[in-house]
């Protein structure tokens, strides 16, 4: 960013077409930062507003007015009363809807008040003619006071009207109020708050005051007459709602001269829809095909790339080891780095496809509808209609889901979604369950028509999903903390997805599992090698003692070495840690070698295929789950002389990985939405008990 | 102008498709947040459509359409005309 850059603020309603805009405008120059000391994602993009001059513009979260009741609206908030000249914007970008303009220019009066240059943009002009509307573009302009551009986003029409009007807007630096509020409310009240400091206008200072939100820039004696004013809430209350009548007064006076709605031409589309998505039996009915069908799609589409991407790492690591000269490096590459990254790209097909599915259901407007009709269900077990959306996408992966719970503006509702979200059954989880099912049960048909592995599988994505809500209800009567739990939802208007959008989001979504899951998987593959492959002083003997057993005297060269590689996992650190827990998971029906498994599970649950695979030298070329199935199904329990994964072994095992919280990643996240390590760790010990005392009754009774 | 009133309520009474206007006294008592979404007083109320145990509730005002709960619903006022 060079300094003659604008600096452009993107604000507008939810459902605006701000994002169609931002696409618009900047393409594929974008990247998601942080905003400092938030967890709020932070959109920038780079935009050529003409051939001299370049912008760019952050795209701020949707939002109805400045004074924001979620995290993610306060980024708004604190963006706007920023003095700094490197951050504050040189020019606002308001977005609106034609439809409903009036609402949109609430939020548009309340920019115009903070006195910084401000464009506005009006948006799916293209809709005008079909809902009956006109515009009296060049008297709006006037009565707004500023730069007024009638655009479609999604048609790429007017863009470079938006970016002209942003130049224009900059040189001119004109910044008026729109609604003074200072004379319609309470004159004398406002004049004093006014004289406190000149370095701000009267709005902002307001702003203080009622957002309890200090800049940096403020003096310590300005703050303290501010909050001076803070002492009579009800007053501040009464003189805010006040503040909101007059603003609609004065848009209504606008508007009346230059919007004019015929409503006879108006069709009603979402009115008809809704009579179907909303209702009380059939709008629950089409849900719940829905999920049937997106859950369904994404076994069948992410299963091919999955296969391609587990092959060709496989390969990689194969041909690393072959054509890189032998020794420890080149061990970390194949046997460390190599697999952790596999291991966290092997995700991606079912994540991407998940949030395909969401992206295109939130775009149509389709999801406001399920907010609607599970808001008072969730509200019983103390969560929001809101957290439908995360535990969704809990089934995916659940750092995007934790991530998605932002919208939600009760901090308790919001907690214990985070909380409760790692129990649904994650991608991770599936790997396990997958080779575990086909261990255990018998791959046969119930009721003539239903496969039971297929319907154990089933069970168990159920099971995660009620323990999810068990776990809030649970949650939501021990939690002794307040806070306001404030519900209200949009229903926009349905409209077709755009491509674009779609593909933007899906791949933030990816993104951000790849980033923030990614360097945890791939630090702890890292670790866990050195784990495996490094042992205390006895350990360089193996190989020799190994190669040395007469018993293993008439084997090939290559059985050799799988006995020399599990002897040596068995003597590694790693081993030896199997063996330090196995009388406490004894009770559970394992032995070190699963509790070796259960160790490395922690960076990402998949990693016990691989670790048995390895415990039981399967070949590591021919690293395919038939054969691991094979080896895992012919292992012996020495004790019994049985089957070491018999079906109560197996039933114990999945119960585990369905309860504990075997994700350092995950962990990671909580820590930092909730900005303390109380919940994580009460996360990691609440489910770790809760899987142990469930798998140690389910092995009891089962066995 | 508002129309002639028959009864003092609030949305929560609506019944499915009726019709109010959000009274002059319940200013008071609507969140800042809905008013600023359009829900000001003498603004026409429509209960478009109700999820199981009238909970939440989805609200047309102002030309805004909006799902609200039904502990909102109560504490605001409207007349029906």
């Amino acid at each position: 960013m060079s300094k003659n850059d604008i600096k452009v603020a993107l604000i507008g309603n939810p459902n605006t077409g701000k994002t169609s805009l931002f696409n618009q405008l900047t393409g594929l120059n974008q990247k998601v930062g942080n905003y400092p000391g938030v967890t709020v994602d932070k959109k920038e993009g780079f935009s050529k507003l003409s051939s001299t001059q370049n912008a760019v513009i952050t795209d701020l979260p949707g939002t109805y007015s400045i004074n924001p009741t979620s995290i993610d609206e306060s980024i708004v908030l604190k963006t706007l009363l920023k003095k700094d000249i490197k951050e504050s914007p040189d020019v606002i970008l308001v977005v609106a809807d034609v439809e409903n303009l009036k609402r949109n220019l609430l939020l548009f009066s309340q920019i115009k008040d903070l006195e910084i240059p401000t464009v506005l943009a009006i948006n799916m002009v293209d809709q005008m003619n079909r809902k009956g509307i006109t515009i009296d573009l060049s008297l709006l302009k006037k009565q707004l006071n500023t730069e007024v551009v009638l655009i479609s986003a999604r048609k790429n029409e007017g863009i470079n009207d938006v970016k002209a009007a942003i130049i224009r807007c900059h040189v001119a630096a004109k910044a008026s109020p729109l609604c003074g509020i200072d004379h319609k409310i309470d004159p004398d009240y406002f004049t004093k708050l006014k004289e406190i400091s000149s370095n701000y206008s009267l709005y902002e200072l307001w702003l203080m005051v009622t957002q309890n939100n200090f800049p940096e820039t403020v003096t310590r004696d300005e703050k303290e007459k501010l909050l001076a004013f803070k002492q009579d809430v009800s007053k501040l209350k009464k003189y805010q709602h006040k503040e909101t009548i007059y603003r609609y007064q004065e848009i209504n006076k606008i508007l009346k001269k230059t919007y004019i709605i015929d409503k006879s031409k108006a069709t009603d589309l979402r009115g008809k829809l809704d009579k179907v998505f909303t209702h009380k039996i059939f709008g629950y009915v089409f849900f719940i095909f829905l999920l049937l069908v997106i859950f369904q799609s994404i076994f069948d589409w992410a299963s091919l790339p999955m296969d391609l991407i587990d092959g060709t790492f496989a390969e990689i690591s194969d041909f690393a080891k072959s054509n890189l000269p032998k020794g420890v490096l080149t061990d970390l590459l194949a046997e460390g780095i190599i697999p952790g990254i596999g291991g966290v790209l092997i995700f991606i097909p079912q994540i991407a496809i998940l949030f395909l599915f969401i992206a295109v259901l939130e775009e149509t407007g389709y999801m406001s509808r399920v907010v609607f009709l599970m808001d008072k269900i969730m509200r019983r077990f103390g969560m929001n209609g809101k957290s439908i959306i995360p535990l969704i996408s809990g089934t995916a992966c659940a750092i995007p889901a934790i991530m998605a719970t932002r919208t939600i503006s009760s901090w308790k509702e919001r907690l214990i979604t985070i909380l409760v979200t790692p129990f649904t059954t994650c991608s991770a989880r599936l790997p396990v369950y997958a080779i575990l099912i086909s261990l255990i049960i018998p791959d046969k048909k119930i009721f003539g028509f239903l496969n039971l592995q297929g319907f154990v599988l089933l069970s168990l994505y159920a099971l995660g999903f009620a323990t999810a809500v068990l776990a809030a209800y649970i949650l939501h009567k021990t939690l002794k903390i307040k806070s306001k739990s404030f519900f209200v939802v949009e229903m926009p208007n349905y409209k077709l997805p755009s491509i674009k959008n779609v593909f933007f989001e899906v791949v933030e979504k990816t993104k951000s599992f790849v980033l923030e899951a990614g360097k945890i998987i791939l630090a702890l593959s890292i670790i866990l090698w050195f784990l495996a492959s490094n042992g205390p002083s006895s350990f360089e003997n193996v190989e020799k003692n190994t190669i040395q057993n007469s018993a293993y005297q008439n084997l090939s060269e290559k059985e050799l070495q799988q006995k020399i590689a599990s002897a040596k996992l068995e003597n590694s650190y790693i081993g030896i840690l199997g063996k330090t827990i196995e009388p406490s998971i004894k009770p559970l029906g394992y032995d070190w070698k699963i509790g070796i498994a259960l160790i490395t599970s922690f960076a990402a649950r998949e990693v016990f295929v691989g670790t048995l695979a390895t415990i039981y030298s399967v070949e590591a070329e021919n690293e395919n789950t038939a054969t691991i199935k094979q080896k895992m199904a012919s292992e012996i329990n020495s004790e019994t002389g049985g089957k070491r994964f018999n079906f109560s072994v197996g039933m114990s095992l999945l119960i585990f990985y369905a309860f504990a919280m075997q994700c350092m990643a995950t962990l990671a996240i909580v820590k930092r939405e909730t900005k303390t390590w109380k919940w994580p760790l009460i996360q990691l010990f609440g489910m770790g008990l809760l899987a142990y005392v469930c798998s140690f009754i389910t092995y009891q009774i089962l066995s | 102008m508002l129309p002639k009133y028959k009864s003092l309520s609030t949305i929560a009474t609506l019944r499915k498709g009726e019709i109010g206007y959000i009274s002059e006294e319940s200013l008071g008592s609507i969140p800042l947040k809905l008013l600023e979404m359009g829900c000001l007083p003498g603004a026409e109320v429509e209960l478009v459509q109700m999820a199981p145990l009238k909970d939440p509730l989805y609200i047309c005002v102002n030309g805004s359409h909006l799902a609200i709960r039904e502990e909102t619903a109560l504490k605001i006022k409207i007349l029906k005309s």
